[in-house]
């Protein structure tokens, strides 16, 4: 037999003209950062000038991504951290764990407040401050997902394998770098997809706002858009909403398409998987010698790094676990005393608010609750049939997936305005208009997990309808519908979070330079930031989140357990 | 022949949490010695906890009860060099054959070509040579647990634990495998000084371990330690083969009451130790003093303590020479015979009260029968009998048994290799 060589064969370095590309773009993106952080430093202008004129949408945009991608990056590491956290020890998970339901239940302006004025307190008259709680806001919408989906991999890693890492003695940073990271790698690149993808959905809601009749704006093309709406300026807005599509199309086409396919070696089946991802850029880059070097030298500064855990762990061990038990106990009391502080300042907050007050957040909530499942069983209507085509049909999936794809990437706030300029013309009002804004964001959860599920039908049973001429509404009911039941389900949960979420947005608009809104707990909430009123926005935040969660724990819950059980196909 | 004992488990209990907030038995008061040089597998129905009972002996778990000694050391304190090879072989899918095995030495910090060249090693003597930049997913079954073995064996480990290593495997791989292990132990090729094997496969405990610990069911505790001393590399088509894997399989399906060679200790007949020459010598002795004497008189004119006779007045009853009537001893008719008897006759009379009375050398003559080389080692005997007695007692037990066949010629002893055999006859 042959003998493969083992080392790294030593090719020579090559320049390439793809090389001079890929030292541009990381000069580029560099300075990017750099740039746009020095400018943080400056004094707080009392109110930026948001220029409608062209030429500004490019510095707008790489405005806009700095921070859609800083935040993400701040996503990644607490969700890293969360994981870890919650996994330590049953206590963790039981306080953690449902308390991550919670938070993703809030809504991104229910943070606002919070965010912008401890930034602005912490950085008085910088931009800097605002900046960061801009940052801090598209991070809340953000990190949830990320953080369960981490959770939930490194929860599922095969006990064998864990155990591989403890026989073996492995240090933390190995396990985390060898096992931790690569197991979670798929679930973690889908989910900061769909993370980025809920940034841009709320970046004019975290670009641009009003918070106690003071109003706040950063450049980007959030602002931007928003801006040309609040001036009625339809040309604008469109110009702000190609550049946005543009942006985000380009990331797909040259960050996540090549990080999908380049992820594909994690996947954990030990068999070959027929279906293979390409990306044109991850064929490139793995031709580049450039490439080559950089990833060579980050493996070697990856193995110092392990080196030095490798000494620090052993050495440390017993110290440190003395002190981390004093850390926790501290921390502990000091998160008592913070939770207890806060729920006094609730109360009193509570306290100033009137009885009419509670009422109209009631009836707020029961006109929400309408439109939210009107806009989900809208969705589903439509999406279940089209994504039962797509999926069990190979030929309209090549050719409509990646339309699809692109048209779902479009954040719905951007295309608010237009929308709404439509419907007010037909003489729609916002009342049923939210239901559809609400649609035009949920929709895509419920139609991916359709089309991935009716893909999933196994062949023999489909086989096994067409001999047997089972068809039509038979077909439905004893092949397609309880073959796609889990997928559905998931694709519903998440549209039901999504729809909750995205109420805030769609229940309470500012166009032409007019504020349109419509009875509901999301314009409650969007109303009391504007307003300042606090109370308000804690209570409406405080139904919201319980309504959502109950929701979940309620229905979607069990319906997903009964699907495990019954309608499992694998 | 004491060899050093390598791991210890005292007293392990493990219980495990129920929903119902209840306490689940699943191992009970496992006492193991695994000694240097031994092979040792554990055998026992799904369930047993077999794996548990490794995981805490690795130290991946914790029992309820009991310790883990390592070298005399509790397992948390000592450094234990060991290496577990799994099931699913767990292997990352990730990294390559050589990065999988470079991932065993990662806790060494040695330096980056030392660690290569150790694993090039290991894949070489597991015969991976050639496949170190193929990923797991490419290679079969048989060869993704090659690597596994490789990711264990690199580390140079002490004490290499096994969990099934081969039931995910086709029977072919399996055995080839199994084949190359047993080879790799028996010509010393591996730098380890003990293997612990867990199995379901009883074939495989008997073709792979000299030890093989029997665990029973609900809860999990030892049933039986059966010494396994076939040579290698066994046939398993040979009668000693068959033999030994039979009793294995009543021991898994029989509950231990139902099994004759696991009866109680108390239960188990104790031999008194005495030689026939002095059997002989009491009962000529009495058949001069009119075949009844009084036990304390008789002690006094021989000038013995009446314990030290005892010993012979017990054989000569259990032999059906004699028997106790109010602190007398009195010949029965077949003492009295014996003891007029000439040497020739003398033999077949002791011959035939050995066979009709004393279990242990009717149990010797059965395994020797029952083997195709009518030899065993000695060994093999003291092994059961400790089941019943000290590991001393077992040996006396044994040494007066051989005393009793030699003289009645029942079978014979090899001093020097230690073994028993059966005469050839005619």
């Amino acid at each position: 037999m042959l003998k493969v060589p083992i080392a790294i064969p030593v090719l020579p370095f090559r320049f390439k003209i793809i090389d001079l590309f890929i030292l541009f773009f990381i000069t580029g993106i560099l300075s990017l950062i750099i740039y746009t952080a020095s400018g943080w430093r400056y004094e707080m202008q009392p109110e930026i000038q948001i220029s409608l004129d062209i030429k500004y949408i490019p510095l707008y945009s790489a405005n806009s991504l700095v921070r859609v991608f800083f935040a993400y990056f701040l996503s990644l590491l607490f969700s890293i951290w969360y994981g870890y956290t919650a996994n330590r020890s049953p206590l963790h998970e039981k306080i953690m764990i449902p308390l991550l339901d919670v938070l993703q239940s809030i809504p991104v302006l229910s943070f606002l407040p919070g965010v912008v004025l401890a930034m602005i307190a912490i950085f008085p008259h910088k931009r800097i401050g605002l900046e960061l709680a801009s940052i801090l806001l598209i991070f809340t919408g953000q990190v949830w997902n990320m953080a369960f989906s981490y959770y939930n991999s490194i929860n599922t890693i095969p006990r064998e394998l864990i155990e591989v890492t403890k026989v073996f003695r492995h240090n933390r940073f190995t396990k985390f770098l060898h096992l931790d990271m690569p197991f979670s790698a798929i679930g973690l690149i889908w989910n900061s997809m769909m993370s980025v993808a809920g940034g841009w959905f709320f970046l004019m809601a975290c670009e641009m706002f009003v918070l106690k009749d003071k109003d706040f704006r950063l450049l980007g093309l959030g602002s931007y858009i928003q801006t040309a709406a609040n001036q009625g300026d339809m040309v604008h807005v469109l110009y702000g909403i190609g550049s946005m599509i543009l942006l985000i199309v380009l990331i797909d086409f040259l960050i996540w398409r090549p990080l999908v396919a380049w992820s594909q070696k994690f996947r954990f089946e030990t068999v070959q998987s027929e279906e293979e991802r390409e990306s044109i850029v991850l064929n490139i880059l793995r031709k580049s010698s450039f490439v080559r070097m950089l990833t060579s030298f980050a493996s070697f500064c990856l193995k110092k790094i392990e080196v030095f855990f490798e000494k620090f762990d052993s050495r440390v061990k017993t110290k440190s676990q003395i002190i981390r038990k004093i850390v926790f106990f501290i921390l502990t009391i000091f998160v008592l005393i913070l939770l207890l502080w806060a729920s006094l300042k609730a109360i009193i907050l509570f306290l100033t608010l009137s009885l009419s007050d509670y009422y109209s957040v009631f009836i707020a909530a029961i006109y929400s609750i309408f439109r939210t499942t009107a806009a989900l069983f809208i969705a589903a209507l439509w999406t279940i049939p089209l994504g039962v085509y797509i999926g069990m049909n190979t030929k309209a999936s090549k050719i409509l997936q990646p339309i699809i794809q692109i048209v779902a990437s479009v954040p719905a706030t951007a295309i608010f305005p237009v929308i709404l300029l439509f419907l007010l013309k037909i003489g729609g009002g916002l009342g049923i208009g939210s239901i559809f804004l609400m649609l035009l964001g949920t929709q895509w959860y419920i139609l991916f997990n359709v089309i991935a599920g009716a893909s999933s039908i196994p062949q023999d049973l489909r086989e096994t309808a067409l001999i047997y001429k089972i068809s039509g509404i038979q077909k439905w009911k004893t092949l397609i519908l309880p073959g796609i039941f889990p997928y559905l389900l998931t694709g519903l949960i998440t549209a039901t979070g999504g729809a909750w979420n995205a109420s805030i947005v769609s229940e309470y608009v500012t166009f032409g330079g007019e504020t349109i809104k419509t009875k509901g707990l999301g314009s409650m909430i969007s109303e009391s930031t504007v307003t300042g009123n606090f109370g308000l926005l804690l209570l409406s935040t405080l139904l919201m989140a319980i309504i959502v969660v109950s929701i979940n724990r309620i229905i979607w819950k069990r319906l997903f357990m009964l699907a495990q059980e019954k309608y499992r196909l694998d | 022949m004491s060899k050093k004992v390598i791991l210890e488990t005292r007293g392990l209990t493990k219980n495990f949490p129920m929903s119902s907030g209840k306490e689940l038995p699943v191992l009970e008061d496992i006492n193991i010695q695994v000694h240097e040089g031994e092979f040792l597998s554990i055998l026992g129905p799904s369930g047993a906890g077999k794996s548990t009972l490794l995981r805490i002996m690795v130290g991946l778990t914790t029992p309820s009860k009991g310790e883990v000694l390592y070298h005399g050391e509790p397992l948390s304190k000592a450094n234990p060099k060991i290496a577990m090879v799994f099931q699913s072989f767990a292997l990352f899918p990730w990294l390559t054959v050589l990065e999988n095995v470079e991932l065993g030495l990662k806790s060494f910090g040695l330096a980056e070509n030392i660690a290569r060249g150790k694993s090039i090693a290991a894949l070489d003597l597991v015969g991976l040579d050639g496949f170190e930049d193929a990923y797991p997913r490419e290679l079969s079954g048989g060869m993704r647990q090659r690597v596994g073995i490789a990711r264990a064996l690199v580390i140079e480990p002490e004490i290499l634990f096994m969990d099934e290593p081969f039931s995910a495997l086709d029977i072919l791989t399996a055995d080839n495998l199994r084949g190359e292990l047993a080879d790799l132990w028996v010509k010393k090729k591996l730098p380890i000084k003990s293997i612990i094997f867990v199995t379901h496969n009883i074939d495989e405990a008997v073709f792979l371990s000299d030890r093989a610990l029997i665990l029973s069911h609900n809860p999990g505790k030892i049933k039986a330690d059966i010494s396994v001393e076939l040579p290698y590399i066994r046939d398993k088509n040979s009668r000693d083969f068959k033999y030994i894997v039979d009793r294995i399989f009543t021991i898994l399906t029989k509950p231990a009451e139902q099994i004759p060679f696991l009866l109680k200790k108390e239960r188990y007949q104790f031999l008194p130790h005495t030689k026939v020459g002095a059997i002989a010598g009491l009962t000529e002795l009495v058949h001069d003093k009119g075949d009844r004497v009084d036990i304390s008189v008789l002690a006094s004119e021989l000038s013995m303590e009446v314990d030290d006779i005892f010993p012979l007045i017990e054989a000569s009853v259990f032999l059906d020479f004699g028997e106790i009537k109010e602190g007398d001893f009195i010949l029965t008719d077949r003492g009295k015979e014996f003891s007029e008897a000439d040497t020739l006759k003398k033999k077949e009379i002791f011959k035939e009260a050995v066979l009709r009375n004393i279990q242990l050398i009717n149990q010797i003559i059965q395994t020797l029968q029952s083997t195709s080389k009518h030899r065993i080692s000695e060994t093999f005997f003291t092994e059961i009998l400790e089941n019943h007695f000290t590991p001393d007692e077992a040996w006396q037990q044994l040494e007066t048994a051989i005393d009793w066949g030699r003289y009645a010629e029942i079978f014979a002893y090899d001093y020097d290799t230690g073994e028993l055999y059966l005469e050839k006859q005619g």
